[in-house]
């Protein structure tokens, strides 16, 4: 079918490709070009709050005007203020972080459910799951609880007597690690499960005849056939935690401030709609390898029926 | 060569009149696959009633061609005809001709009756009739009681039934079929078969089938088209391609056959003479090489005897020490090696039970065989 | 080699399901607290979720968001569905690259950048924000879930089995509904409930995108959360994951009478 489509396409078949296209066209792609084209205007008290604004009515002449108004100002403002590259740094530190504590959690976990018995994995697939649809925020918000100064894990700690004075959690980065980390955790463990499930048992049998001993074969057979659910999980998870907002914007600290955030207050709190753009085309710029490692991953996992 | 029509078959006797028009016909049906030839202008005639199968190895466009009949592919070049009409451009879903599919393709969420009432609802047949010929086809395939059932709950050789039920009751004009008995264990296929060709006789439809498997063509059809690289190389009853294949590559791919290259010495109208081969100079049955020719002669195991004595000079003879014994129950082959190393098999009905004084590995024996039993192949 | 868990194994399960699910269970068991500290235990008491159904603003929340989830998951999964078939099925298109790059990139793609994009879209156009451009934007956000669940169903979806019923004299478009529709059903019927729940729970792109008059729960939620923790967030929190779990359960339950075998509706990926 597809070697016939492809001379001649009936109107059906090009509706099934053109009505989620300009969705996906006018909800997706016109919205990064304004980002990009109000990155370049000025900061205004006007509604709405930037300019350079375009007007039709005015022509060719309005138009050139407007080209000549638009600047890079903002984006020189985003290399020489200090307050922005060590936000950038700091997401792009945090994400590299939690990405590897999330590696190091969810391989030994995928390992495990691919390891248990068929008849258990469907339930422990869903135990891994559940979590992802109860409420993100509710995930947040039940740490709130638990890492407060007097919260439970400050009682317990105490109550063991592991620390005499009740540490800080609440506000600083081992909050905002242990967020990551618990909020992001079955985005790492489903994909590399998904590789590990698949594998070949008699594979751990063949290394074991050929007098390979089971710690090793872990390392030489089954680390290298997990590395593609590996590497989708890390992507899946480092490129939202880069941008995350909520996580440390409830518990972080007042410190410095992950780019998310930083972006939001320029947007909300300062209203700076053109600088807010440019931190987000920024954002973007720096994101963008892994975003194109991202879609060429799920193109081949996905689109073989192309 | 293609398209010719052989009637000396007795199963295509009640319909294989040379005079009769096709039903099928191949125009010179080219079909390219991202820059891979599948199909190379294949031209071929399939009559009335007959069984005819496509054989070949895997690739070799038979499928290809098969799927041009049913719809699923257009040709790059030539035309489908089916009674005289140009099917080329024709939908599957307007073509009067049905398929069983190789994996059978059975609706997983329709019972059996559904699957079979499928195509008839398609043609918008009143309720009752559809009803009645459901009954028909499952009675005729021995499917009753199995109505309510979906397709997981089957057995493979049921799946198998009702793939055929669901493609026969359309009544179709040729019914096709890929590979249909490739998922089935040895000896279900081997019924199937029959029960194949019984259907056809009771239906009196025209079957084309494709398979990869060469037994199973010689048992069920009428007519053989082998297909390599996509052509048809030979197009011709099953005892013909056995005994009468027209080069190497056909000879050496239905069964096994010794195939010993040499220089036409002389011929003569009933005898070719061979000579410079491996077992010095054959002689085989008459062809239309020259002397001079680069020829193979090609000689089915079945066809030379082995034993201790010296054999008749009436026949072709060579010697040699047994290299090799295969044991296969019915049949045992032996492997030969003459005096320069070229190695001869031979296969031996295993007749008695007890045999006082073997061929075994390292015994000289000679090999001998008639001037018939070798057929000069100058391809 | 035995298929089993070792020591380790069974530990790192078992760590990590406690990791998982003990702060949701203290969230749970702290909504019945009738102590107004959330760190004190005051005793058993249903007082929270009885306050709750006194909470106008909070009801009136709830109302909103289940609209807009309802909604946005009807209209993504038709396009997400479409879009599906477009990338496994219609082979080589001008544009495919573009295509299959927004049809991924919301799924990753962080929510402060697409929340700001849209919402400049919207006051670029001039759209009154509110209701109907939070549900545009949830739209587009849960559309690539959707697809990608029913990509993974499409890719296993055996192709003769549409041949076979045009071989039986079904045209393409009867073809499709016969027998394409009812098989990728569970699938498309998992991306939708994967794309309601994403628009329930979203509160960054709704924080952008909406307008007066339509303040969903994840927003109402967060307002709270921010002045410090409250036991009514507990006890509605609490109701969320009563019914996501009830509902999962259901789900599964029901794909387990049905027979058919169980879908990776959960996995988004």
């Amino acid at each position: 079918m597809s070697a016939r489509s492809h001379s001649k396409r009936s109107w059906g078949q090009r509706l099934v490709i053109l009505i989620p296209y300009l969705w996906l066209a006018a909800f997706f792609l016109v919205p990064f070009l304004i980002v990009f084209k109000i990155s370049l205007s000025q900061f205004a008290t006007a509604q709405p709050p930037y300019l350079p604004q375009f007007d039709l009515d005015e022509g060719l002449a309005g138009l050139k005007e407007f080209f000549s108004e638009l600047s890079s100002a903002n984006y020189a403002r985003l290399v020489s203020d200090w307050l922005y590259l060590s936000s950038y740094g700091r997401s792009l530190a945090i994400a590299f972080v939690s990405t590897a504590m999330l590696l190091a959690l969810g391989l030994p976990i995928a390992y495990a459910m691919a390891r248990a018995p068929r008849r258990w994995q469907g339930v422990l697939f869903l135990l891994i799951v559940l979590p992802f649809w109860t409420s993100f925020l509710i995930r947040v918000y039940a740490w709130m609880t638990i890492l407060q100064r007097d919260g439970l894990l400050n009682q317990a700690l105490l109550a063991i007597g592991i620390v005499d004075a009740p540490p800080v959690w609440i506000s600083t980065d081992a909050a905002i690690f242990i967020g990551i980390v618990y909020t992001y955790l079955p985005f790492m463990v489903l994909p590399i499960y998904a590789t590990l499930e698949r594998m070949d048992e008699t594979l751990l049998e063949a290394a074991a005849d050929l007098g390979c001993p089971r710690w090793k074969a872990f390392w030489l057979v089954t680390v290298p056939l997990a590395l593609p659910g590996a590497i989708a999980g890390s992507i899946l998870c480092f490129i939202p935690i880069v941008g995350e907002f909520v996580i440390p914007d409830l518990l972080g600290g007042s410190g410095t401030m992950m780019i998310g955030q930083t972006l939001w207050l320029e947007f909300f709190n300062n209203r700076d709609w053109p600088a807010a753009s440019a931190v987000a085309v920024v954002l973007l710029a720096l994101l963008i390898v892994p975003l194109i490692l991202f879609q060429h991953v799920q193109a081949r996992r996905l689109e073989q029926g192309g | 060569m293609n398209g010719q029509h052989q009637s000396d078959n007795p199963v295509t006797t009640r319909s294989g009149d040379p005079a009769a028009s096709p039903l099928v016909r191949f125009d010179a049906v080219s079909k390219r696959f991202a820059g891979v030839t599948a199909v190379d202008g294949v031209s071929l005639d399939i009559y009335p009633g007959e069984f005819f199968a496509l054989l070949g190895p895997s690739g070799c466009g038979k499928t290809t061609l098969l799927r041009t009949l049913a719809g699923f592919e257009t040709p790059d070049s030539g035309r489908v005809l089916l009674n005289g009409e140009d099917l080329t451009r024709v939908p599957p879903h307007r073509r009067p001709v049905n398929m069983m599919f190789q994996s059978y393709a059975l609706f997983p969420h329709l019972t059996v009756a559904g699957n079979v009432a499928f195509g008839l609802k398609q043609d918008g047949l009143p309720q009752e009739e559809i009803a009645a010929r459901i009954a028909e086809m499952l009675a005729l395939l021995r499917l009753e009681g199995l109505e309510a059932r979906k397709p997981h709950q089957l057995s493979g050789g049921q799946r198998q039934r009702v793939a055929l039920a669901r493609a026969l009751v359309k009544h179709p004009r040729v019914l096709l079929l890929d590979e249909p008995l490739a998922a089935l264990d040895k000896k279900l296929r081997g019924e199937t078969q029959f029960e194949l060709m019984r259907l056809k006789e009771r239906l009196g439809l025209t079957f084309v089938i494709v398979t990869h498997d060469q037994e199973e063509a010689m048992t069920v059809a009428s007519r053989i088209g082998v297909m390599n690289h996509g052509r048809l190389v030979q197009v011709a009853t099953p005892s013909e391609i056995y005994e009468q294949p027209n080069s190497r590559w056909v000879a050496d791919f239905i069964g096994d056959v010794n195939l010993i290259d040499g220089r036409v010495a002389e011929k003569t109208t009933v005898v070719t003479t061979v000579a410079t081969t491996p077992a010095g100079t054959i002689r085989a049955a008459a062809s239309d090489a020259k002397p001079g020719d680069s020829v193979a002669v090609a000689l089915r195991p079945e066809k030379i005897r082995i034993g201790r004595e010296v054999p008749p000079a009436s026949l072709n003879a060579v010697e040699g020490e047994v290299a090799a014994i295969g044991y296969l129950g019915d049949f045992s082959i032996y492997k030969v090696r003459l005096a320069d190393g070229f190695v001869m098999e031979a296969a031996a009905a295993n007749v008695a039970r007890v045999i006082e004084r073997p061929v075994s590995i390292g015994d000289r024996v000679w090999l001998s065989w008639a001037t018939d039993a070798g057929v000069v192949l100058t391809q | 080699m035995r298929r089993g868990l070792s020591f380790v194994n069974v530990t790192a399960l078992a760590l990590g399901l406690a990791f998982l699910y003990l702060p949701i269970l203290i969230l749970v068991i702290y909504s019945f607290n009738a102590s107004r500290l959330v760190t004190i235990w005051g005793g058993w008491s249903t007082r929270w979720y009885v306050s709750l159904l006194g909470n106008q603003a909070i009801l009136d929340a709830a109302w909103i968001s289940l609209r807009i989830a309802f909604l946005a998951a009807c209209v993504a999964t038709v396009l997400g569905t479409l879009a599906a078939l477009a990338l496994v099925r219609a082979g080589r298109f001008r544009g495919r690259l573009l295509f299959s790059g927004l049809v991924y990139a919301p799924l990753v793609m962080p929510e402060v950048i697409t929340g700001l994009a849209l919402l400049l879209l919207f006051v670029a156009v001039d759209i009154e924000r509110g209701f109907w451009t939070v549900t545009i934007a949830h739209t587009t956000l849960t559309m690539g879930f959707v697809t990608v669940i029913v990509q993974a169903r499409l890719l296993g979806f055996d192709r003769s089995l549409e041949e076979a019923a045009m071989d039986l004299g079904a045209p393409p478009l009867r073809t499709f509904m016969t027998v394409t529709l009812p098989l990728i059903a569970p699938a498309i019927a998992a991306g939708w409930v994967l794309a309601f729940m994403l628009s329930l729970d979203d509160f960054v792109i709704a924080n952008f995108t909406t307008g007066p008059g339509a303040r969903t729960l994840p927003i109402h939620i967060y307002s709270e959360v921010r002045l410090g923790v409250k036991p009514e967030i507990n006890a509605i929190c609490t109701i969320i994951v009563a019914v996501v779990a009830l509902g999962i359960v259901a789900a599964s339950l029901l794909t387990k009478l049905s027979g058919a075998k169980p879908e990776s509706s959960g996995a988004p990926l």
